[in-house]
């Protein structure tokens, strides 16, 4: 960070840990009092109280000016460690494996101690001036809340899914059956309704105060921020035109998104899992759901919000923003790949002087090759997929629900592919006809 | 008789709420079906239907948002002027100048919950898959109304008229000129073409006709005002009726068969 000191930063910061890490020990204080109270686990409930007198250790040693931080080593390992392709595989990978263990996960007290961490690993992190800087940006102070509200409530889905699960392979019927008898709306419902709207309106009264509405200089058309970006809940959409051209990444995909999404109903024809958490009766729908929900939504928006500084460039989450940072970008079309690189030519050359459809037809001959693979892609595949893996599907589906959620899905892989095929080779377009602004 | 007793037993009162207070079974009934704002309930509902770990009540709190945009926007509205000359002044002397200082926050603050709470929402329905039959199309209507929320941020995101949001909605609506056959820099563009003049420019296509003019200025502050506080809400009001409606229609709140 330039311009503050080190010890300005962690000064100024200092007095918000001190209250944040107060929180986290009485967080963890009524936890304790739950379990040895409540449940009878005073073992369970020690550790906790152990906890909590730490965390009150770490508050004091904040307020008192000192919040505890990560070594410059690790914060530059990690910095190290951001990348493009360390990010999206790493959060799949999560993802996986937060499915595969999602027995184990959903346990309340591996959810608190994961819970504990992360906000501790917040705590420590905010101490370094270029993260803090980011994360307490007032629009993007929203977005953590997403994380942590996201993180809670896939753990609350996951924990009832499993155990409708195990209750299914025991013949049960799913908990959501147990409370069947009917309630009067008034006063159960509209009480409730009445409590959360209280709750939601001090949640609202406190925010406003306690943050002020970011509001910059006066616009001005002729002083361009770098790096510019489109409110926060587009983040994912800037982010896919690293790899897509704006007619893709902008106005196709979304809209494909859309069509997706309005169409799931009329796709999904598994007729169990209506009604109640469930994974196992659902998994396909459920795992194509989550991996466009979590992975290509959600994690981009984090990735465009927190690491995208500079000229789009990528940052750690402890790195300072410079805009004079360059990273040598020598992306190659496939045409260029294929003629140049496996042909030893010079790529077709449309020339100005001849007529539109000979200059039409050279474009075609230099492109042929990506041509003839999105075509493949996207008209050759389906069929082959009905043939195979989606057999069962096809028959149950019918022809055209068949192919439009194979196109569908298609679409939706069509990002992961391009990313792969950047990181891997360098690949800019796989069609690329600038002549009409057709770059695929 | 007390205070109490003399208002509920006045002519006034009774012309209001024409029965006594909902305390007994009978009248807790009669409440949900005599009042306006109540009527979009049902009278009884399973236990499993109201159980917060099963809603998360993401549905509801999002309308709350809407109606607390609704009347922290009116209200914003009485200071606000959608012209170049006043609208970054108006946003600075209500941070300074007005008193309640804090009404800008309470609607940006609300309007970002709004969109987290939409997509919560939507989450919570597909994991229980709420949207299977009979309530398929009261899904689709509930992604327009993503749509929906989503261009009401977006197009609020530009009044305040200072640099975070005129670059944010020119980065936004950068990507409408690439409009395939429709943006002056979109794939098939050429198309639309009669005799060698080109119909799509960039004072023609799909971009113009968001910002109303070749790039973001006072005709797009305009063009988003009236987008954001009039056309927009009203298309949200009526899919919301209708969202509510058929919830009730399909079967009430969904659950296991």
């Amino acid at each position: 960070m330039h311009g503050v000191s080190e010890a300005e930063v962690v000064s100024g910061i200092a007095p918000f840990l001190g209250g944040y890490y107060l929180f986290l020990a009485s967080m963890n204080a009524v936890m304790a009092f739950y379990l040895w109270h409540y449940k009878h686990r005073t073992n369970d409930a020690l550790v906790w109280t152990a906890f909590s007198l730490f965390m009150v250790i770490v508050s004091a040693a904040a307020m008192g000016g000192s919040p505890p931080g990560l070594p410059e080593s690790v914060r530059n390992l990690v910095n190290w460690l951001t990348g493009p392709v360390i990010y999206s595989v790493g959060t799949t990978v999560l993802l996986v494996i937060a499915y595969v263990l999602r027995r184990w996960w959903v346990k309340p007290m591996v959810a608190w101690t994961l819970l504990n961490i992360s906000l501790v690993a917040m705590g420590v992190s905010m101490v370094d001036a270029n993260f803090a800087a980011i994360v307490t940006k007032p629009d993007n102070v929203p977005i953590v809340g997403l994380v942590f509200l996201l993180g809670f409530f896939t753990w609350l889905a996951t924990a009832k899914a499993v155990e409708n699960d195990n209750r299914a392979k025991e013949g049960l019927p799913p908990t959501e059956k147990l409370d069947d008898e009917k309630v009067l709306v008034w006063p159960d419902l509209v009480y409730t309704e009445l409590i959360c709207m209280v709750a939601l309106t001090a949640l609202l009264l406190v925010w406003a105060i306690a943050l002020q509405a970011p509001l910059e200089e006066p616009a001005s058309s002729v002083k361009t921020p770098n790096p510019s970006k489109a409110p926060w809940y587009f983040l994912g959409l800037q982010e896919m035109l690293v790899y897509y051209d704006p007619w893709m990444a902008g106005v196709v995909l979304p809209s494909l998104v859309l069509v997706g999404l309005a169409a799931i109903p009329f796709l999904d024809f598994n007729k169990l899992g209506n009604g109640y958490y469930t994974i196992e009766q659902r998994k396909f729908s459920y795992l194509v759901f989550q991996f466009g929900f979590l992975e290509l939504w959600i994690t981009l928006i984090i990735l465009g919000t927190f690491f995208r500084g500079p000229n789009w460039n990528i940052f750690g989450p402890f790195e300072f923003w410079d805009p004079h940072k360059v990273l040598a970008l020598n992306n190659v079309d496939l045409s260029q790949y294929f003629w140049i690189g496996f042909m030893g030519e010079a790529l077709p050359k449309p020339s100005p002087d001849a007529t539109t459809l000979s200059q039409i037809l050279t474009i075609l001959l230099r492109e042929w090759l990506g041509i003839v693979l999105v075509v493949l892609y996207f008209v050759a595949l389906p069929p082959l997929m009905a043939a195979t893996i989606f057999r069962g599907f096809f028959v149950k589906m019918g022809f055209l629900r068949f192919m439009l959620m194979a196109n569908l899905l298609l679409f939706m892989a069509a990002l992961p592919l391009k990313m792969v095929l950047r990181w891997t080779l360098n690949l800019k377009y796989i069609i690329a006809i600038p002549e009409f602004f057709l770059n695929f | 008789m007390s205070i109490g007793e003399m208002i509920r037993e006045s002519q006034v009162w009774k012309s209001i709420f024409r029965h006594p207070m909902p305390q007994d079974r009978r009248n807790r009934i009669v409440v949900m079906l005599t009042n306006f704002f109540l009527h979009l309930h049902p009278v009884s509902i399973k236990k499993q239907g109201i159980a917060l770990s099963y809603t998360w009540c993401m549905g509801g709190v999002t309308f709350f948002l809407f109606l607390v945009e609704t009347v922290t926007g009116v209200l914003l509205m009485f200071y606000y002027r959608p012209t170049l000359e006043w609208a970054y002044n108006d946003i600075l002397a209500l941070r300074d100048v007005t008193s309640l200082g804090i009404l800008r926050e309470l609607h940006r603050w609300g309007a970002h919950a709004m969109v987290i709470t939409v997509w919560l929402h939507m989450y919570r329905v597909f994991l229980t898959g709420s949207y299977k039959p009979p309530r398929e199309f009261n899904w689709v209507i509930g992604v327009i109304l993503l749509l929906l929320t989503l261009l009401l941020s977006f197009t609020g995101y530009l009044l305040p008229w200072d640099q975070l949001a005129i670059w944010a909605i020119t980065v936004g609506s950068n990507m409408a000129r690439a409009t395939p056959i429709l943006g002056h820099e979109g794939p098939g563009q050429q198309l639309l073409n009669i005799q060698g003049i080109d119909m799509i420019t960039n004072a023609s296509d799909a971009r113009f006709a968001l910002l109303g003019a070749r790039f973001v200025g006072e005709e797009t502050l305009n063009r988003f005002y009236i987008l954001h506080c009039i056309a927009i809400p009203l298309g949200v009001a009526l899919l919301l009726a209708i969202h509510f409606w058929r919830v009730r229609k399909d079967g009430g709140i969904s659950g296991p068969l």
